[in-house]
């Protein structure tokens, strides 16, 4: 590597102006990329990351300045550069792929013609060509029936086919250097394997450099030369990716290794040892714990207890829109089958996993055991009592509703903007235990939130000021208000860093020990299942695949299914060379 | 609490942008002069004076004098009550109305859905303006007529926005959650869902408020509504139109100016409200 490197960033730091004055955002940073290698950058969200891609591209936005410091790619000062030069940069010598793929393509063109307009725009093809060359790129991301794809408008493909449409647009000049702005985050596993094996070799064919920005440090070691790791905008640590992840360095890499579940042995392990002191069961003594989880995970006996939930042929269809075609040749109503004779069962104090891809039908599964969603049929009996029978306004008055409670998704969507955290957490209280007494709330509230490790000086925020994981907590907080029986936790952590993620997972099986709860843990995330969950279902297209308890599934899978899933995890073993 | 929190949140909203100060400022000159103007003006709005008819701008007349020889400043500054109390109560009328019947129909959707839409593509089919003068001419010319004519021709507007306010948040995982708190559907469509329309809500008010003083001011013009020589903005025009010609031109342009301010000042205000009403420009 005796040659200059393709790009070079020395001491670069950018500004933004805030209402609260200037912020850095990232500050002094440097690192070389050579030609023909791939360079992680990793953080968690706010690390500055994304920010010193944009910077690089010049697509900094207006609040935002390089305050410091200098780019040089290819011999030209990046950070000098004019926009008309960049224009002809961007692109052709530089190319960037967007976080999320539907959002990166324009919904109402063609595909193949969006892959033509650059070529287009960069003089690569001419208006004879620009098909055919489109076409090819659709082939080379392994687009199957490219010809056909090509006239395919965005909203026709599915998402992993969208990001692959993203590839093609960004490969299609040629340029010497990818720049991947978390190119898998919102895929599913398998497709995520396969995106990014794809980017892998088609960086190798081509001799690009890449860099790929993520916050999955094991997909980043997987596919990575080098690493740097962001924390608050600097790098705390770069070099070798193999010596990174044998021997961190800095306390922040040593943290963000931790948090990753990938082989970890048990939840605990997740935790750093400062963490583990600001958690909120540190009073606890582990083996106390240890031995509430073995007894949990040897209770469920099918023959000795009576199960908490039984759902027996539970099946969900969606009528697909009748256009007036349709009811003129008197077609008969067609409908989409989400849910197909599902059966399923929990015992009490059980933490059951979930598991499978978007859109195979464990959210609609899970909104219809919370009874927000109206089953199409089948029954499910909770404590002896068939609640399909309910409609779910009803189920609303019943004594029922406190025992099912849900925690959702995305901590930021499922709190009502205009309350405050307080307010959040009380409404259940109000609702279902009839708590009337200002007072009584206000503690109730209170000790709910110390319970959940919830500082109490944050009580009377509204969502827009909290962290994520804070958001998080509170979205815990209110389902626990109630004190159900069975709490669904869907997809729980998707949405957070992986530390907090680690300390929120921690969080949820203490109070299942605490206060011997279901869970049904819905999730697309295998190893968080396997540390948290004592039994496993599988769920493809709308059907349960495999069934069984953790270790078995995870360690002798049987449906081809789940044998995918499993072989597509990124993993990394921080004892072994990789 | 609250109180001191609100007050605060309205200093912070007008530092922060100095074109909502001005709006604010402007409205609340224009709410002076409704509430006080009768009580501080130098002439009674509807005798002549002994200066005599269409006399020019002096230092004696501001605005000079109209064709009976009535103080046109006096006039303008009396017809601003009038003219606000019509616009306001118009709006508060449709504002009202329509995000009621958007939001139910956002909210459950279905058949309630599609009648509520295919009648108010109706409304808005007619021209809204014609409408309003047959409303008026129909049931009678009275001004409480006017306030109804211009809140049906500006209902479907708020309809409009409240119903697809509404449908987007119907689905939000906070209602999901507020459904598993043991809420019933029509409270959480009071207390959480509107609340949080409200911010697309006020942009939409602020402009209608132009709208409807324009619309009220229009149909006075063409002689349904308020009556002469009763003093408002609309009728002082159209009965100054015709002085333009031979050159009086004061009659027309200072009830024109006032109109003008007025449509201004609202259409300013929009942003302003909805940043009062937005819990996220809280800090």
């Amino acid at each position: 590597m005796s040659t200059a490197p393709l790009l070079s960033v020395k001491n670069l730091s950018v500004q933004f102006r805030t209402r609260y004055g200037r912020v850095d955002a990232v500050k002094r940073i440097s690192f070389d990329l050579h030609k023909g290698q791939a360079l992680g950058i990793v953080g968690e969200s706010g690390s500055g990351k994304s920010v010193t891609s944009y910077a690089i591209l010049q697509i900094l936005d207006r609040a935002g300045t390089i305050s410091e410091g200098e780019i040089i790619f290819g011999g030209l000062r990046l950070d000098q550069a004019n926009e008309q030069l960049m224009n002809e940069l961007r692109g052709r010598e530089v190319s960037m792929i967007f976080q999320n793929p539907r959002a990166a393509l324009n919904p109402i063109r063609k595909v193949g013609e969006q892959i033509a307009d650059v070529l287009l725009e960069h003089a690569q093809a001419t208006r004879s060509t620009a098909k055919r060359k489109a076409i090819e790129m659709l082939r080379k991301v392994k687009i199957r029936e490219p010809e056909t794809r090509y006239h395919a408008y965005p909203f026709e493909l599915s998402g992993g086919m969208c990001q692959r449409v993203v590839i093609a647009m960004a490969l299609a000049c040629k340029p010497q250097m990818l720049l991947a702005d978390e190119p898998t985050t919102g895929l599913d596993v398998t497709t995520q394997r396969t995106i990014m094996d794809l980017i892998k070799e088609l960086t190798q064919t081509e001799g690009l450099a890449l860099v790929l920005i993520t916050h999955d440090l094991g997909l980043a070691a997987e596919y990575c030369d080098n690493l740097a790791v962001m924390e608050k905008g600097e790098i705390v640590e770069q070099g070798r990716a193999e010596i990174i992840l044998r021997s961190p360095s800095h306390p922040y890499t040593q943290r963000l290794l931790r948090a990753t579940p990938h082989h970890a042995q048990s939840l605990k392990e997740l935790l750093t040892d400062s963490d583990r002191e600001t958690s909120s069961e540190s009073e606890r003594n582990e083996g106390d714990l240890r031995r509430v989880n073995d007894g949990l995970a040897s209770s469920w006996n099918k023959d000795v207890k009576p199960a908490l939930l039984d759902v027996v042929g539970l099946r969900k269809e969606f009528p697909k829109p009748r256009t007036i075609s349709d009811v003129l040749a008197r077609r008969a109503n067609e409908s989409f089958v989400a849910v197909n004779s599902l059966d399923l069962r929990i015992y009490p104090g059980e933490s059951v996993g979930l598991v499978g891809e978007s859109g195979c039908g464990k959210s609609t599964t899970s909104a219809m055991i919370a009874r927000l969603l109206e089953p199409s049929s089948g029954s499910i009996w909770f404590q002896g009592r068939d609640i399909s029978l309910l409609k779910t306004n009803h189920f609303a008055q019943t004594e029922l509703r406190a025992m099912i409670q849900m925690v959702f998704q995305d901590p930021t969507e499922s709190l009502n903007p205009r309350a405050t955290a307080a307010e959040s957490i009380a409404d259940p209280l109000r609702r279902l235990l009839q708590v009337r007494d200002k007072e009584e709330i206000r503690s109730r509230v209170e000790s709910l939130a110390e319970q959940v490790g919830l500082q109490l000086n944050l009580l009377e925020r509204l969502p827009h000021q909290l962290s994520g994981g804070q958001k998080a907590r509170v979205g815990i907080a209110r389902a626990l208000a109630s004190k159900p029986r069975l709490l669904i936790l869907d997809e729980p952590t998707a949405a957070l860093d992986v530390s907090v993620q680690a300390i929120v997972l921690n969080l949820l099986a203490d109070l299942r020990a605490q206060f011997n709860m279901a869970y049904l843990f819905v999730s697309h995330d295998l190893e968080v299942v396997r540390l948290l969950c004592d039994r496993v279902v599988v769920m493809q297209s709308g059907c349960i695949v495999e069934e069984g308890d953790t270790q078995t599934v995870f360690n002798q899978p049987v449906h081809d299914y789940t044998k995918t899933l499993l072989a597509a995890a990124p993993r990394f073993n921080r004892n072994q060379p990789i | 609490m609250l109180k001191v929190g609100s007050v605060n949140h309205l200093r912070y909203v007008m530092a922060s942008n100095p074109v909502t100060l001005l709006a604010f400022s402007l409205f609340g000159v224009m709410m002076f002069v409704a509430i006080f103007g009768p009580l501080l003006v130098p002439y009674d709005p509807l005798a002549s004076t002994s200066t005599g008819a269409l006399q020019p701008p002096s230092w004696q007349h501001w605005f000079g004098t109209d064709q009976v020889g009535r103080d046109v400043f006096s006039r303008v500054i009396v017809a601003t009550r009038l003219d606000l109390i019509i616009s306001i109560s118009a709006v508060a009328l449709s504002f009202v109305l329509g995000s009621f019947l958007g939001s139910v129909s956002g909210f459950w959707g279905g058949w309630t859905d599609r009648i509520l839409g295919r009648v108010l593509d109706t409304i808005m089919a007619f021209p809204l303006f014609v409408l309003a003068m047959g409303i008026v001419a129909a049931s009678g010319n009275t001004i409480q007529n006017v306030v109804i004519a211009t809140a049906i021709i500006n209902l479907p507007f708020y309809a409009r926005v409240a119903r697809s306010e509404v449908a987007i948040r119907r689905n939000a995982g906070w209602v999901q959650a507020a459904k598993l708190a043991g809420n019933s559907d029509s409270v959480i469509l009071l207390t959480r869902v509107f609340p949080n329309i409200l911010p697309p809500m006020m942009v939409q008010i602020s402009l209608n408020m132009g709208w409807a003083i324009l619309n009220a001011a229009g149909l006075s013009f063409i002689g349904l509504g308020v009556m002469p020589p009763t003093p408002e903005w609309g009728i002082m025009v159209a009965e100054g139109a015709s002085y333009i010609v031979s050159g009086e031109w004061w009659l027309v342009l200072f009830p024109g100016l006032s109109l003008m301010l007025a449509v201004f000042t609202f259409n300013l205000m929009g942003d302003g409200l909805r940043d009062l009403v937005d819990p996220a420009r809280r800090t």
